[in-house]
């Protein structure tokens, strides 16, 4: 994709502290003044500039073959936070980066249209805070950093959310759950990293795996493991810690569900996968045992009970939700499976599913702004009326059942070859159980859209043309569906990569 | 069992706040009061990070200044030169006196460098913090007052020991100082700045509850939210 770094070199050397600094010094900029399209301008300004620079951080990576390290304030790690950027995280920045400039761009009207002119300013501001929180995670090497940066991506999380009030008030309610369970998480999180800094008397990441090959009897850092395990798990979602997620979706600004579908979530996968494979010991029976024992049936449990409760939504957004619940039931599935196949298909369908869930939910905010509609049964008819929407809309929710020539399909493809590789035939029964669910849930939203009639309203509903700010990334998505469904090379290469930095410890180029 | 009990207080208190932090959390229907469970649950953690703080034994870890930088501060050099290298010697003497035998020949060869101040350069372990403060001084050569006045305390120290029974005592000192680790406080004093943030943003949306749902109970909340569906007919 790039081959070498492309910045002037006083910006490239400085490339990795740079992408957390510029959006949270941009956030405090644009929470000082009032301009609601100053502060969206400001947003993209971070998030682009985010993207630009992770793209050289992969050229840098790319042409020297070794991580990018960097230490904060020249103290050197392990005195010093580190940050550190491998094939693993690298593929979250790209991520990142390409989503939330899509998601920005789709946010200018939405945001406009939801949320009250005087709170737009702060509501960007916040966001920027988010996004710096999550860089912030995808980059550093120092654990305890890890938590700052989770708890500072978190909060304003939770303030996003509230924002839905203005339309419904059950966001306010929805944001306080999440903001319980999510600090009981990131609690758990620090008590582990905890543990680690007793059994071992570093932070530095590298310095914890290299102090703990050692340490596999001792049974502080087996506790350490299995809160880690659960504070990151509860931040990612998984069933059954994932009470907060269909709620917060569901109630939050169309904007706010679309960027956080597609990279919360994300980043605390990346977070767990991380800890297991790159700090503790992944051929420590501890890890292996949990990873069988709990991850897996946990996983599939998600793949088959969220899918199966989407079905019976009746707010298309928490059909969304549910179904996210269970697209993580597939991540985690890869991960426990636990080999470099499985792994790699699990980051494969990380990315896959932003792409997919960017898709439906920039998708379900054009309908909203014209219609405002939210429920499954306003669906009925749209698809006369918005047929190029309708359209976009369909490609994601059939990559989500995953129909061949859509990513949907590839990264499931890859994950039924990681379980029956492992032998794991009833895994495999399951996927296919889970998207067969998935076709119900689908066919519900698609057959009131593009089959039943439009209802007749008395007085006619005010409709809103969809403005291009909306059209263009929805298009970028719901094409990429399709173009990554065929030309599967460069996905499946940085999850490949992903997963070889994670297992084998080096570079993975 | 008294014993254990006694040796791990402040791990049964980080216990018992915990449980009694989660238990608010889940069993209260009142917000505010989940919130409250919360804070305790997240103060649990920060005793627990300060008690992994406490180190019976430990020293700060002050890396001695490499002696030749004492030698460029002017014509004060002399000084400089001796109290880094009484630094290192003290230095030295605090691994040797964990060794325990070493102590003699390398107290010997590096602490006697300050000899003409008529130390015996058996200061020991005791001397080490002493030492550690010249050491610092001396590589800030302007601070010549406070070199003298650690070569000489260091001097003072080391007269008041005997030669024999020194490195003993340097272990046994050690061994009973508690030393606190400066890094978990300031990792929890982060920690706590967290906490109040997340507690402000929960207690602002309990504010916005209240004056939409003009009520904190959940059950009164879910009632709340089930008649409104029933209104809009989509339950």
């Amino acid at each position: 994709m790039i081959e070498a770094s492309f910045l002037p070199a006083a910006l490239s050397d400085h490339a990795p502290v740079l992408l957390v600094l510029v959006p949270m010094v941009l956030a405090a900029i644009v929470a000082a003044q009032p301009s609601g399209r100053f502060g969206w301008l400001a947003a993209l300004i971070g998030v682009v500039s985010t993207l630009i620079l992770a793209l050289d951080i992969y050229g840098q990576m790319q042409a020297s073959g070794a991580p990018v390290a960097y230490a904060i304030g020249g103290w050197q790690p392990p005195y010093g936070i580190e940050f550190r950027i491998d094939g693993l995280n690298i593929a979250l920045l790209l991520l990142l980066g390409v989503m939330g400039t899509l998601a920005l761009i789709f946010a200018l009207p939405s945001v406009a249209d939801e949320i009250a002119k005087s709170k737009q300013s702060l509501f960007y501001a916040a966001f920027l805070i988010c996004f710096t929180g999550l860089v912030g995670v995808s980059t550093t090497g120092d654990a305890f950093n890890l938590f700052v940066f989770l708890e500072i991506s978190s909060i304003p999380t939770y303030a996003l959310i509230a924002m839905g009030a203005q339309k419904d008030r059950r966001a306010l309610t929805a944001s306080f759950n999440y903001l319980v369970l999510g600090t009981i998480g990131a609690t758990f999180f620090v008590i582990g990293v905890g543990f680690l800094y007793m059994s071992t008397g570093t932070l530095n990441m590298a310095d914890i795996a290299r102090l703990l090959v050692e340490q596999n009897d001792n049974r502080v850092v087996q506790v350490a493991f299995g809160f880690i395990l659960v504070g990151l798990a509860l931040k990612a979602a998984l069933f059954p810690l994932h009470m907060w997620l269909p709620n917060g979706y569901a109630y939050a600004p169309n904007f706010v569900t679309t960027f956080l579908a597609s990279t919360a979530t994300k980043v605390a996968f990346y977070a767990l996968i991380r800890f297991t494979f790159d700090i503790f010991d992944p051929t420590a029976s501890f890890v292996t045992g949990l990873l069988t024992w709990v991850i897996t049936p946990l996983a599939v449990m998600a793949m088959v009970i969220s899918s199966a409760q989407a079905i019976f939504q009746v707010n298309v957004r928490r059909i969304l939700a549910y179904s996210s619940v269970a697209q993580v039931g597939y991540m985690m599935l890869g991960f426990g499976i636990a080999s470099l196949a499985g792994v790699s298909a699990g980051m494969l369908h990380l990315l896959n599913h932003a792409l997919m869930k960017g898709a439906l939910f920039v998708a379900l905010g054009a309908f909203s702004y014209a219609y405002g509609v939210r429920r499954i049964d306003d669906f009925k008819g749209l698809g006369q009326l918005m047929p190029g929407v309708s359209a976009a809309f369909t490609i994601g929710g059939l990559s989500l059942i995953g129909v061949p020539f859509t990513v949907g399909f590839v990264s499931k493809f890859y994950l039924v070859s990681a379980a029956l590789e492992r032998g794991w035939w009833w895994a495999v029964a399951l996927i296919v159980f889970s998207s067969v669910l998935a076709v119900f849930y689908v066919y519900r939203i698609l057959i009131n859209i593009w089959v039943n009639p439009a209802p007749v309203h008395e007085p006619a509903i005010k409709v809103r043309r969809v403005p291009m700010m909306i059209l263009i990334p929805l298009w970028i998505l719901a094409l990429a569906n399709l173009v990554f469904g065929v030309q599967t090379d460069l996905l499946v290469g940085l999850a490949q990569d992903a997963a070889r930095a994670a297992l084998d410890g080096g570079m993975g180029l | 069992m008294v014993e254990l009990i006694s040796e791990r207080f402040n791990y049964i208190i980080v216990i018992a706040l915990m449980m009694i932090g989660l238990y608010g959390v889940v069993s209260s229907a009142n917000l505010v009061k989940r919130l409250v469970g919360l804070s305790i649950f997240q103060t649990s953690v920060f005793l627990l990070y300060i008690t992994m703080g406490k180190v019976f034994g430990g020293v700060p870890p002050i890396l001695p200044y490499p002696a030749e930088h004492g030698d460029g501060h002017g014509s004060d050099a002399g000084h400089g030169t001796a109290a880094a290298h009484a630094g290192e010697g003290a230095h030295h003497s605090v691994e040797a006196a964990h060794d325990g035998d070493h102590i003699q020949s390398d107290a010997q060869t590096h602490g006697a460098t300050p000899g003409a101040t008529q130390s015996d350069a058996h200061a020991g372990a005791q001397g080490a913090d002493v030492a550690h403060g010249a050491s610092q001084a001396a590589s800030h050569g302007d601070l010549r007052e406070r070199v003298g006045e650690a070569v000489h305390s260091l001097a003072e120290q080391a007269a008041h020991h005997d030669a024999g029974p020194a490195a003993y005592d340097g272990v046994h000192h050690t061994a009973e100082i508690i030393y606190s680790n400066p890094l978990p406080h300031v990792l929890i004093l982060t920690a706590i700045v967290v906490g109040v943030a997340t507690l402000a943003v929960g207690l602002a949306l309990v504010v916005r509850i209240r004056e939409s749902y003009g009520t904190i109970e959940d059950s009164a909340i879910a009632r709340a939210d089930y008649s409104d569906e029933i209104e809009r007919g989509t339950a």
